[in-house]
């Protein structure tokens, strides 16, 4: 709702900056390495998923801690489609979203009845439950030794592995193809959600957020809202899953597990919630970062510890440090930057834009 | 006939630790309204600091667990007053994420410290057993029971009589009018983090008891005592005992009765099939009450 108050003139000046992320991100697989590019691939498959739970957490406030339920789901669907089955990517991408959606709605139900942490820790037992599904339906997840998932192959463009796209002299290998269409799909999801956000059905979800019972009496359908959120959350969460699962080529059942949740949860809150940006940069520092600390430390290190341990307790100590200096994310990160620069520019004075931050997380606390 | 009072048994030590797991989180959920999800790596901590102190130091048992839940209470408080004190006023989630990012902290530094192996306890009990008409009960489990019911006893005088235990349930009441009246409600936290340590000392060590042992997948237990405590009811500690209860005796049973088209390990799940049946029909668990809305 704040979001209408900001004033007109400052469109050009995010629609530059809007520019000149996308042209970075068109031209960066060009600067990385492998393995770097592999990371980054990752990241924008994770940015997806992270904007459907940003959907359901961060804007209509409904703590989910079942994530890894539909991603699961959206790679299961994929993997019966197109691996099982032999359809192409064109059916088996959307059919995961379709799939996970119809789920979210199945216990988008349980939301209507449950609150607050209560909610987060049923959506735990989705987890669960799920889990013990997968493990012990081989037919679907090839059981507890998990199960190989088709790649990508749209007509005459395939993604598998070896494969390479030649655009007027330009190669564009396997990690390349994956990371163009993440891409593609992030934007079109960035651009969905943040139409939701700030139509009517957005306005609703925030109104949800910050008072249900207000929110009832205004007028705005509980049931609907809370509904509409878990299934325009899963579907781009499916759509996220299958993408991840079919860029791993591989995955196990314990991989769908409660980490992987809350890794999520993690990237929405550290981006800052109920952003669109928030939900990409969240899933910049949270999907990134292990790789990053794992190249930072030497391969030979001195003490002896093993490496994946280190960049762990550094994972973990970071979150901790961050929530503690900045607890409303990376975007008020940005709104204290902004502050300052307008402190320093007009001599004095908070701008409306942190000061808007600052209201919305105040009423989110409650 | 002997079987199922023996899974009865057996069930009922388990639910006597999820008990104390689930203690340690309402305790901390009613003062502040965060779950603590490092509650699991707490156990895990509890239970290596008895085992360091009982094989390591070579300390008598009864010294290294007394020991041990002193360090693990000092250990709690110093977290909430070194870190978690300086978020206060900031929105539950951000301090939920907090707990989360200790237990990712613990959960790696422990293998990291100690290895992937199982460690010995140091307990003195190990596998004896006394046979009760058929029925073998594990010393293990007989002394999971008693202390479970000290500590649950201690608790309970506790909350009810002392000083601070009414600053407690002020505090749960209402944080603000608890404040205005004279509560020191920042060291009401940090006794709220004291307790949840000293209490997953004790979890951890009978969880690592006979048949299990000290190893860095004890903290697990700590993700099937959620079932336990929103059976319960998030804010109610007996709740948390009847919930914990429920949960240890429905995963053994459930353990030794479920069908087999269930698939296998369904008394791991058990529980949280149990948990979803229960709140869609009361969904602020059992003894949880539904907040007054205000708008």
């Amino acid at each position: 709702m704040t979001r209408l108050a900001s004033p007109r003139r400052r469109f050009s000046g995010k629609g530059a900056a809007v520019l000149a992320v996308a042209i970075l991100a068109i031209v960066l697989p060009f600067g990385l390495d492998a393995f770097q590019l592999t990371t980054a691939t990752f990241v924008l498959i994770a940015a997806i998923g992270a904007l459907g739970l940003n959907v359901l957490t961060g804007y209509t406030g409904q703590i989910s801690l079942g994530h890894a339920f539909f991603l699961a789901v959206g790679a299961y669907t994929a993997a019966v489609l197109g691996g099982n089955l032999h359809l192409t990517a064109a059916i088996w991408l959307p059919a995961a979203g379709v799939v996970a959606a119809l789920c979210g709605a199945l216990v988008g139900p349980t939301a209507l009845r449950l609150r607050g942490l209560y909610l987060a820790i049923v959506t735990i037992g989705l987890v669960f439950i799920g889990q013990h599904i997968w493990f012990n339906v081989p037919g679907i997840s090839g059981g507890p030794g998990g199960r190989s998932f088709p790649p990508v192959t749209f007509g005459p463009f395939d993604f598998a592995p070896g494969q390479q796209l030649t655009l007027g002299g330009l190669v564009i290998d396997h990690n390349g193809l994956y990371y163009y269409l993440a891409l593609i799909i992030l934007a079109a999801a960035m651009l969905f959600v943040w139409n939701v956000a700030r139509g009517r059905p957005g306005r609703a979800m925030q109104a949800v957020r910050e008072r249900e019972v207000a929110a009832a009496i205004m007028g705005v359908s509980l049931a609907r809202t809370k509904m509409s959120a878990f299934v325009v959350s899963s579907f781009l969460t499916g759509v996220s899953g299958a993408l991840f699962a079919s860029y791993l080529s591989f995955a196990t059942p314990d991989q769908w597990n409660l980490l992987l949740s809350v890794k999520y949860v993690a990237a929405i809150i550290v981006g800052g919630i109920g952003t669109v940006w928030g939900a990409v940069l969240g899933a910049i520092v949270i999907f990134a970062l292990p790789a990053v600390l794992q190249s930072l430390i030497p391969e030979s290190s001195s003490s002896g510890l093993p490496i994946d341990d280190i960049a762990s307790i550094a994972y973990g100590g970071l979150i901790i440090v961050f929530f503690v200096l900045e607890p409303r994310g990376v975007v008020g990160l940005g709104g204290r930057v902004a502050s300052l620069w307008s402190r320093v520019g007009a001599g004095g004075g908070v701008s409306q834009e942190a000061q808007t931050i600052d209201r919305s997380e105040a009423t989110w606390a409650r | 006939m002997t079987a199922p009072i023996q899974l009865l048994f057996q069930g009922f030590a388990l639910g006597c630790i999820y008990a104390l797991v689930a203690l340690g989180f309402t305790v901390v959920y009613r003062a502040s309204n965060v779950i603590n999800f490092a509650q699991g790596s707490m156990l895990l901590v509890g239970a290596y600091l008895v085992s360091v102190l009982a094989t390591g130091l070579n300390l008598p048992f009864v010294l290294a667990v007394i020991a041990a839940i002193a360090l693990l209470a000092a250990g709690g408080a110093a977290f909430q007053m070194t870190v978690l004190r300086r978020m206060l006023g900031q929105p539950v989630f951000v301090l939920v994420m907090v707990t989360i990012g200790l237990s990712i902290v613990i959960d790696a530094a422990i293998p990291a410290i100690f290895g992937g192996n199982a460690r010995i306890l140091g307990d003195p009990w190990g596998a004896s057993a006394v046979s009760v008409g058929g029925v073998t009960l594990n010393w293990v489990r007989i002394w999971t029971v008693l202390c479970t019911g000290l500590i649950l006893a201690l608790y309970f005088v506790f909350d009810r009589y002392s000083r601070y235990g009414l600053a407690m349930r002020a505090t749960a009441a209402d944080e603000e009018a608890a404040l205005a009246v004279g509560v020191p409600v920042g060291r009401v936290y940090a006794l709220t983090w004291a307790i949840a340590g000293g209490v997953a000392a004790v979890g951890g060590l009978f969880l690592a008891g006979f048949p299990s042992s000290v190893n860095p997948a004890l903290g697990d237990a700590a993700l099937r005592a959620f079932p336990a405590i929103i059976l319960g009811g998030l804010a109610s500690p007996p709740g948390a005992v009847v919930g914990g209860i429920t949960i240890g005796i429905v995963q053994v049973m459930s353990s030794g009765y479920a069908p087999a088209w269930l698939g296998t390990n369904f008394s791991d799940v058990a529980p949280y099939v149990v948990m979803i049946l229960v709140l869609l029909c009361r969904p602020y668990g059992l003894f949880g009450a539904a907040p007054v809305e205000r708008v």
